[in-house]
C-alpha cells in the first residue's frame, strides 16, 4: 500500500495525465480503472477546466473503470453539481453493469445520461433525449 | 445482485475506508475532508459540512465543506443550551425543516438559522458526540435520489459520524499532548540553562577564594567542554563535561584560604590539607541529583594519574573515569597557562613539552590528542569561534609557530596510541 507521501508524489506525477478531448462543445474525459479520491479529484479538475473553457456537455467515459468507491460517488456528484450550475449536460459512457446498478441505487442516474459508449454519448448529445435519460441501457 | 446487498457492500466499503482514513493522522484537515466525502458518497448526499464545536467557544469552526454555496463558511454560534440539546437528541440526527418536537433551545436555534440552511439546501444536522461531549456537527444536504432519509440511512450516517467524531477527538488529544510535550521540552531547556548559570555562578564563587586563579573553574569548564565535543560526545554529555569542569574544585571551599593563596610552594602538611579538596568536592557534590553523570567522580578523581601516582585513591588508567581524565587535562593546561603565586605562566613551547612529557604517565593520550586537535583547528582557522584565544589572551598563541608544534605532538601521540593498540 502507498504511504500518504508516496500517494501524493504519485498524484503529482500523474496529475496532468487525465485523458480528455473535445468534440465541438462536448468534452470527453476518461475515468481511470479505480475511481477514488486521487483519480476523482484529477477528473474533477479536468471537468472544471473544460467547463471553464466553454464546454456545454461533459462525457465521462468509464470504459477503463472497474470500481467506484464512496469518495468517487461524492466527487461525481460534485461534478454533476458544477455542470448543472453551468447549464451543461453530463453523460456517463461505457459504465459496467455493477457500477450502473450502484449509480441507479444511489440516484445518480436521475441527474446524468448513461450511454453505451463514447460514440453513442456524442451522437446522443447531438439529439438530446426527451423521454428517457438513458441511451442504450 | 440484490439492491440491498449492494447497498450494504457499498456502505461497508465506505466504513472500512473511513476507519483507515481516521487512523492516518498525518494531515488532519485532509482526513476530515476525505471522511466527509466518504459519508456523502455512501448515500449519494449532494452536499455537506463538518464543523467543530470547540468547548471554549460559542462559535463553530468549519473543518470541511462540500457542494455548499460559494462563500458559505458554516460558521454559526452554538450556545451551551443548544449544545446540551444536541447532546440530548435521542434520534441522533435533527431534521432541519420538519416540525418534529425538539428541545425549545433547538427549536429556536433552527428558527434562527432556517433561512441559511434553506439557502444551502441543508436538510439534516447530526451531532458528533464523543465521550459525552459535543465534538462538532455534520450538516447534510439531500440525497441525489431525491428520497427522504429513512431509518437505515440515519443509522449509517450516525455510525460514520461517530467515527469522524472519534478521529477529530483523537487528533485534538494528540495535538494537546504534542503541545504539552513541547512546553515540557522548553521548560527542560530553561531549567538546564538555569542550572548551568547557577553552576557557573557557583564556580565563580569557588574561584573568588583563590585570588591568583580567578576564572580558573570557568576556563576548566570550557576546556572540558571543548575536549568532550572533540571526542564526539553527545550534546548533553558535552554540557555535562562543562559542568564537571566548573565544579571540579568545589572541594577547595573546605581548604583554608591561606593555603590556597600561599605565595610560595606549600609544605607537606599544607599540601596534604590542599589534597583533601577532591574528596571534599565529591562529598559536596554526591548528594545532589545532577542531570548529568559522573560529576562528583570527575571532581574526586581529577588529580589521579595514569601511572597510579595521583590522589586521592592512586587509581590507574582504566580505573579513572573518562570525565575525570578530561578535567585533569583541562585543569593542568589552565594551571600551565596562567600565572600562579609562585611562578609565571609557561610559554606555549613549554606547555607542549610538558604535555609530551606527562602523556601516558599523568595524562591519557586520547584526551591530550583531542585537546590538541581542537586547539589546532582554531589555530588553522577551521572554527569560527575563538575559544582558546579568549581564554589565553590574544598575544599568547602564534599560529605560524605553534601549529607545527601541535602537529608534531599529535603525530607522536598517534604513533604511541597505535603501538599501544598493536601491543594489546
Amino acid at each position: 500500500m502507498l504511504t500518504r507521501a508516496e500517494g501524493k508524489h504519485l498524484g503529482e506525477a500523474i496529475k496532468s495525465n487525465v485523458r480528455s478531448h473535445c468534440v465541438g462543445t462536448t468534452a470527453v474525459v476518461y475515468a481511470s480503472d479505480y475511481l477514488n479520491k486521487l483519480t476523482g479529484e484529477r477528473i474533477e479538475r479536468e471537468c472544471k477546466k473544460q467547463l471553464d473553457s466553454g464546454a456545454r456537455a461533459l462525457v465521462i467515459d468509464f470504459s477503463d473503470t472497474e470500481l467506484v468507491n464512496s469518495i468517487g460517488i461524492s466527487i461525481l456528484l460534485g461534478i454533476i453539481d458544477i455542470a448543472e450550475k453551468s447549464g451543461a449536460l453530463v453523460v456517463f459512457s461505457d459504465v459496467n453493469d455493477e457500477t450502473v446498478q450502484l449509480f441507479e441505487m444511489l440516484g445518480l442516474t436521475r441527474h446524468v445520461v448513461l450511454a453505451k459508449d463514447e460514440q453513442e454519448a456524442i451522437s446522443g448529445l447531438a439529439t438530446p433525449p426527451t423521454q428517457s435519460h438513458i441511451i442504450g441501457h | 445482485m440484490e439492491p440491498n446487498t449492494q447497498k450494504l457492500i457499498h456502505s461497508f466499503g465506505a466504513l472500512a475506508d473511513l476507519g483507515q482514513e481516521i487512523a492516518d493522522t498525518g494531515d488532519f484537515i485532509e482526513m476530515v475532508r476525505t471522511s466527509l466525502h466518504l459519508l456523502l458518497g455512501t448515500l449519494a448526499i449532494r452536499r455537506g459540512a463538518v464543523v467543530e464545536c470547540p468547548s471554549h467557544l460559542d462559535q463553530t469552526n468549519p473543518l470541511a465543506l462540500w457542494g455548499l454555496g460559494e462563500g458559505y463558511e458554516a460558521r454559526f454560534s452554538v450556545d451551551d443550551e443548544t449544545k446540551a440539546a444536541f447532546l440530548a437528541c435521542e434520534t441522533g440526527a435533527v431534521a432541519v425543516h420538519t416540525s418534529a418536537a425538539h428541545e425549545p433551545s433547538l427549536v429556536s436555534f433552527l428558527a434562527a438559522h432556517e433561512a441559511e440552511y434553506r439557502e444551502q439546501l441543508i436538510e439534516l444536522i447530526v451531532p458528533m458526540i464523543v465521550r459525552g461531549d459535543l465534538t462538532g456537527l455534520v450538516l447534510l444536504g439531500g440525497k441525489a435520489s431525491g428520497e427522504p432519509f429513512n431509518a437505515d440511512d440515519i443509522e449509517v450516517i450516525r455510525s460514520m459520524v461517530r467515527h469522524i467524531g472519534v478521529g477529530i477527538h483523537t487528533h485534538r488529544l494528540l495535538a494537546e499532548v504534542k503541545q504539552q510535550a513541547e512546553e515540557n521540552r522548553r521548560l527542560y531547556f530553561d531549567l538546564r540553562a538555569i542550572y548551568r548559570d547557577t553552576v557557573r555562578a557557583f564556580a565563580a564563587a569557588i574561584d573568588i577564594k583563590d585570588k591568583y586563579t580567578q576564572g580558573h573553574s570557568d576556563r576548566v569548564g570550557k576546556y572540558s567542554e571543548i575536549i568532550a565535543r572533540e571526542l564526539g560526545f553527545a550534546e548533553e554529555a558535552v554540557e555535562g563535561m562543562a559542568i564537571a569542569g566548573y565544579l571540579h574544585d568545589v572541594g577547595k571551599l573546605v581548604v583554608e584560604r591561606d593555603i590556597i593563596n600561599a605565595p610560595y610552594r606549600i609544605d607537606a602538611k599544607q599540601s596534604s590539607e590542599l589534597n583533601r579538596h577532591p574528596g571534599a568536592g565529591f562529598e559536596i557534590l554526591s548528594p545532589i541529583n545532577h542531570p548529568y553523570a559522573d560529576i562528583p567522580l570527575s571532581a574526586k578523581y581529577h588529580h589521579e594519574r595514569m601511572d597510579g601516582r595521583g590522589y586521592p585513591d592512586g587509581l590507574t588508567d582504566t580505573q579513572i573515569p573518562l570525565g575525570a581524565k578530561i578535567v585533569t587535562v583541562a585543569d593542568s593546561f589552565d594551571a600551565m597557562t596562567t600565572d600562579r603565586p609562585y611562578k609565571k605562566r609557561r610559554t606555549f613551547d613549554e606547555v607542549v613539552h610538558d604535555l609530551r612529557r606527562n602523556t601516558g604517565t599523568q595524562f591519557d593520550p586520547v584526551i591530550v590528542s583531542a585537546f590538541c586537535r581542537a586547539l589546532l583547528k582554531e589555530l588553522n582557522g577551521e572554527t569560527r569561534e575563538r575559544k582558546f584565544l579568549k581564554m589565553l589572551g590574544k598575544n599568547y598563541l602564534d599560529a605560524r609557530k605553534d601549529a607545527p608544534l601541535l602537529v608534531q605532538l599529535l603525530s607522536e601521540l598517534d604513533a604511541t596510541t597505535q603501538s599501544a593498540a598493536a601491543g594489546g
